[in-house]
């Protein structure tokens, strides 16, 4: 009787006697993305569920990523098998206008440049040591994109999602901190006090339909490593644009979007026990991720300056620094810059579209490092 | 394969293949806009 009585007091305490100062320090850091999603509003849609994820998988003895754990099961569902990026992808291709990128293409190349910060922050990692295929997951935090940077990680270098997953979603809302500092830099006075005319130029639905088509073959056809991504993204897009599925696209952007989150961002925190998040090679990924973020502004604002040069002066420099994929984050910031030198100045519509270029961008960019990875032999 | 072939590879193809792309679909999608103009009076 008294060994039951013992045996049982025991089971209440196990937890606190397995208890390691890493699942302590884990722990705090779960509580610590909780007060960035639920005070700072710092991307809470992910913040939030990842921070408790962490929380739960740091408690001892329940072993919810164990066999049978429940959080085992939703990562085996979508996250090892990468559904469910591509799920959100689906999402976020509904719920984008391409129409700006689209009434001026040329600021495609705006996108294209900031990606630079991928290439260059992966160099980076391979000169610190990492094997290449984590450089390569490093560097795609520099895409600004989080369902590209964990489809990639998932599938490559799973050991690091939970660094690379929360470094993508916390410098995605941290863009409005980083970026300005950057943009005063590269730029002169003049070059910030630019107004760009206004966009004249509208878009016919005809070509509004065949982008997500022209993309999806072509993109493909170059990139087929990457076609997941730019397919989901691009369906998405042409159920927003045909107008005849509504009830998919609507779905696509709310309910699947929605729940899709809620499960990835548990699978992530997850993904963050004690023993695999606590090494400095954390710290250096996180470092990496804020030097990636801060390479791309750089590139996109000095493209913008040649593109300022060969425009005859036309183009205000600023707007390249959204050529990044958050969206619309970036343009924000590109117009409230512009605004403080120049009251005049409505760069929202141009930086809207670098900012849908950079969305393009960060996919395509993913794509074509894939298939490359692909064509050298160190992917199949 | 070294870290320095594998970093360099990357870069010439990864980064250029990205810009070439890009570049590419602008083009298409100026064509694009050229033959499927919008229609005045259109929403």
């Amino acid at each position: 009787m008294e060994q039951a009585i013992l045996g049982g007091l025991q089971g209440l305490i196990n937890g606190f006697l397995h208890l390691e100062w890493r699942s302590v320090v884990m722990i705090i850091v779960g509580f610590a993305l909780l007060y960035l999603g639920i005070k700072k509003d710092c991307e809470p849609l992910l913040l939030v569920p990842i921070g408790f994820g962490c929380v739960l998988t740091n408690i001892p003895l329940a072993d919810l990523m164990g066999d049978e754990g429940f959080l085992r099961t939703i990562y085996n569902m979508g996250v090892a098998n990468e559904l469910f990026p591509l799920l959100i992808f689906i999402g976020i291709g509904a719920m984008t206008d391409f129409g700006p990128v689209l009434s001026n293409p040329s600021t495609f190349l705006l996108g294209a440049a900031g990606q630079f910060g991928i290439f260059l922050t992966l160099i980076l990692a391979l000169a610190l040591g990492f094997p290449q295929l984590d450089a390569v997951s490093i560097g795609i935090i520099g895409a600004c994109d989080g369902p590209t940077a964990i489809y990639v990680t998932s599938k490559y270098a799973p050991h690091l999602l939970g660094a690379v997953s929360v470094a993508a979603y916390s410098y995605m809302s941290l863009v409005p901190v980083i970026q300005p500092p950057i943009m005063r830099l590269l730029t002169t006075e003049k070059e910030r006090n630019t107004i760009m005319p206004a966009m004249i130029g509208s878009v016919s639905k005809t070509t509004k339909l065949l982008f997500p088509l022209v993309i999806t073959v072509l993109g493909g056809l170059i990139a087929p490593k990457g076609l997941p991504l730019l397919g989901t993204i691009m369906l998405g897009n042409l159920m927003r644009e045909s107008g005849v599925v509504s009830r998919l696209t609507k779905a696509s952007e709310n309910e699947i979007a929605n729940v899709v989150t809620l499960f990835l961002g548990l699978s992530i925190g997850a993904t963050m026990a004690g023993d695999a998040f606590l090494r400095p090679q954390t710290l250096i990924i996180l470092c990496l991720g804020l030097l990636a973020i801060c390479l791309d502004t750089a590139c996109g604002v000095c493209f913008g300056k040649i593109m300022r040069v060969m425009s005859g002066g036309k183009i205000n420099p600023l707007i390249g620094a959204a050529g990044i994929s958050a969206f619309p984050m970036a343009a924000r910031v590109a117009q409230k810059e512009g605004q403080k030198y120049n009251k005049k100045s409505y760069l929202l519509m141009h930086a809207m579209g670098a900012n849908a270029g950079g969305q393009i961008g960060s996919v395509i960019a993913a794509a074509v490092m894939l298939s490359v990875l692909a064509g050298m032999g160190i992917i199949r | 394969m070294d870290n320095f072939t594998f970093g360099v590879t990357m870069m010439i193809c990864g980064m250029g293949g990205t810009i070439l792309t890009l570049w590419i679909l602008s083009l298409v999608m100026r064509l694009l806009g050229k033959v499927f103009p919008e229609k005045k009076g259109g929403k």
